[in-house]
């Protein structure tokens, strides 16, 4: 039984785990880096343990420091968050050497959705489509692919990420060229020449389902909608997705539960999908193993706390939860509050929030750690706080969102809630369903 | 530590909801370990959450551990647009980006600083010859330490 929770992480999740482990009378230990002390969750937790220096490679990032932290604080258990060692299956492994359970899925299931090709294989097997193409050894192969797909096709590194590698090819004629130069890229950024073939998606959208399984059966709670993004980093989510029709929405849906139960999934995981904007065609991306940042929006409108759910299932309790216990009720949204100008090209802004006034009341919730007088160090990623709404519908969610935001209030730093004014005002956000394109076509404030 | 907050985020909410059918605009409580407003803002409530001040400065401690430098008469600073860690090179083991005796344009990027897993880079800001590398690589900087002085062209 767990009544020792050790949290490897920092911030608002690092909070918000506390919260829940409190409620069910689990004692909370934070592992929290130099830099993080007298953050508000240290101050917070029951116990708090130094995992190291400032620096993350030196403390959040380090296997050693973060296990010898939660052997030293006598930790029955290790939640990880987000980020960090939260999907670093030798971390699990480690934690399970030294009697420690890991709130996450098995090892397995780490390692079959770390490596892109690696899950695409996992999900096809699982019979999930997944976007048309393959692998492509040399250009013969390539040229196959792209016949079989059909132009226009994306090139992308299987070792890759970020965009690098990616290269996006309209006609035949082009399509030699553009090879040369992707398996040029992919070496030269990761060492690995391989490139694979897809079709390219002009208008898609970022869907994704919340699964819960205890390793037997699995469950799901529901769609969220992380279209809007800018260089992949998510800044608005919602749940659930809007403007889809309830068939392709149930079977976007049943493939996510499909993949759980293939991989006799142990916990909370997400399981990520591009969704064609026009056809609603769907198809699997990647999973996930872990809480997600915008799992909020779940949690309002199923009333399920999923950091809950983690820890019962990771103590080897069987789902309570059956797929008709979940009712999902109205709409809710979230945006991320980063320290970050969008005035100056999203330049970080670390410092001192000499004000931080957070919207409050009913329909609204905020997860930050970030107190007036409050520090962001330079030396982690600039999420402040999540400003979640609720409404009974879209609209009235959208409402809410508009005017919480104008409540929001931090000085001495300066953060994306400028950005989200100008998103909520948006015509295309307020009608719903945008594909990943919005960013590029927000106006500039 | 230990000093658990006796209001969770939904007592402030509902506590938010009962004001706002009422006559009143703002609850301000302080006690020894924290200071909680809420208040009537717009068509909204904010809440403002202020901890004791006793170990904030701690933490400014920690951050703090930038090198103050007087920029020489007759000679630029170039400071650092905002704090990180400051590196001379694109990445290890790479040729710094300038090194003493370099010629520099306004656009020139000197250095890098990584703050907050992003690289932003710094420029020269003048034209002139790179005349001292005043911060070691890989060292934490504040905003504005002077990184590098420059005789001017």
């Amino acid at each position: 039984m767990i009544r020792r929770l050790f949290i490897a992480n920092r911030g608002e999740i690092a909070f918000r785990v506390i919260r829940t482990a409190r409620r069910l009378g689990m004692t909370s230990i934070l592992g929290a880096s130099e830099a993080d002390l007298s953050s508000w969750p240290a101050r917070d937790a029951d116990e708090v343990v130094c995992v190291g220096p400032s620096p993350s490679p030196q403390s959040y990032l380090s296997v050693d420091a973060v296990l010898a932290a939660a052997k030293a604080a006598r930790a029955d258990a290790i939640h990880p968050g987000y980020g960090f060692l939260s999907e670093n299956a030798a971390f699990a492994r480690a934690a399970a050497a030294a009697g420690i359970i890991f709130v996450g899925p098995e090892i397995s299931s780490l390692e079959a959705m770390g490596d892109k090709l690696m899950a695409r294989k996992v999900g096809i097997e699982a019979g999930l489509p997944v976007v048309p193409g393959g692998e492509a050894a040399d250009k013969a192969q390539a040229l196959e692919r792209a016949t079989a797909t059909g132009f226009p096709v994306l090139l992308k590194a299987v070792s890759g990420g970020g965009g690098k590698g990616m290269k996006r090819v309209d006609r035949v004629e082009d399509l030699e060229a553009s090879i040369d130069m992707a398996m040029a890229e992919a070496q030269a950024s990761f060492g690995d020449p391989r490139i694979y073939v897809e079709r390219f998606i002009a208008s898609g959208r970022h869907v994704e389902v919340q699964v819960l399984g205890d390793g037997e059966t699995a469950i799901h709670l529901g769609t969220r909608d992380c279209s809007i993004q800018r260089r992949f980093q998510k800044l608005v989510e919602e749940a659930p997705a809007p403007l889809i029709p309830a068939d392709k929405r149930a079977a976007i849906e049943t493939a996510a539960v499909n993949l759980a139960r293939h991989l006799k999934y142990r916990g909370a995981g997400t399981v990520e999908f591009l969704v064609d904007a026009e056809t609603f065609d769907f198809f699997f991306l990647e999973m996930n193993a872990r809480i997600q940042v915008e799992h909020p929006v779940t949690e309002e409108i199923t009333g399920v706390d999923l950091v809950e759910q983690q820890l019962l299932i990771a103590d080897g309790h069987r789902l309570t939860l059956t797929q008709d216990m979940v009712q999902a009720d109205g709409h809710a949204i979230e945006v991320r509050i980063n320290a970050e100008s969008w005035a100056d090209d999203f330049r970080p802004s670390p410092g001192t929030a000499t004000r931080a006034a957070w919207p409050t009341g009913a329909g609204v919730r905020v997860d930050t750690h970030m107190p007036r007088g409050g520090v962001v160090p330079p030396f982690y990623d600039s999420l402040v706080g999540k400003l979640i709404v609720r409404g009974a519908t879209r609209d009235e969610a959208v409402a809410r969102l508009t005017a919480a935001l104008d409540v929001l209030n931090i000085e001495g730093i300066s953060t994306t809630a400028d950005l989200h004014r100008a998103i909520v005002r948006d015509p295309r956000f307020q009608a719903g369903g945008v594909d990943t394109r919005f960013f590029e076509g927000l106006a500039h404030g | 530590m230990t000093a658990e907050l006796p209001l969770s985020p939904e007592d402030v909410n509902e506590i938010a909801t009962i004001l706002d059918g009422s006559s009143y605009d703002r609850l301000d409580i302080r006690t020894s370990r924290f200071r909680l407003r809420v208040e009537r803002s717009g068509e909204g409530w904010s809440q403002e959450w202020s901890l004791d001040e006793g170990a904030e400065v701690a933490v400014a401690a920690v951050v703090n551990v930038s090198i103050a430098s007087v920029v020489p008469e007759g000679l630029e600073g170039v400071a650092a647009p905002l704090p990180g860690t400051f590196y001379h090179a694109p990445q290890p083991g790479a040729p710094p980006f300038v090194a003493v005796g370099d010629v520099v344009g306004p656009d020139s990027v000197i250095g890098i600083i990584e703050t907050m897993k992003l690289m932003n880079p710094v420029h020269a800001g003048c034209t002139g010859r790179v005349s001292d590398v005043c911060v070691e690589n890989a060292t934490m900087v504040d905003s504005g330490a002077i990184l590098m002085h420059i005789q001017p062209a």
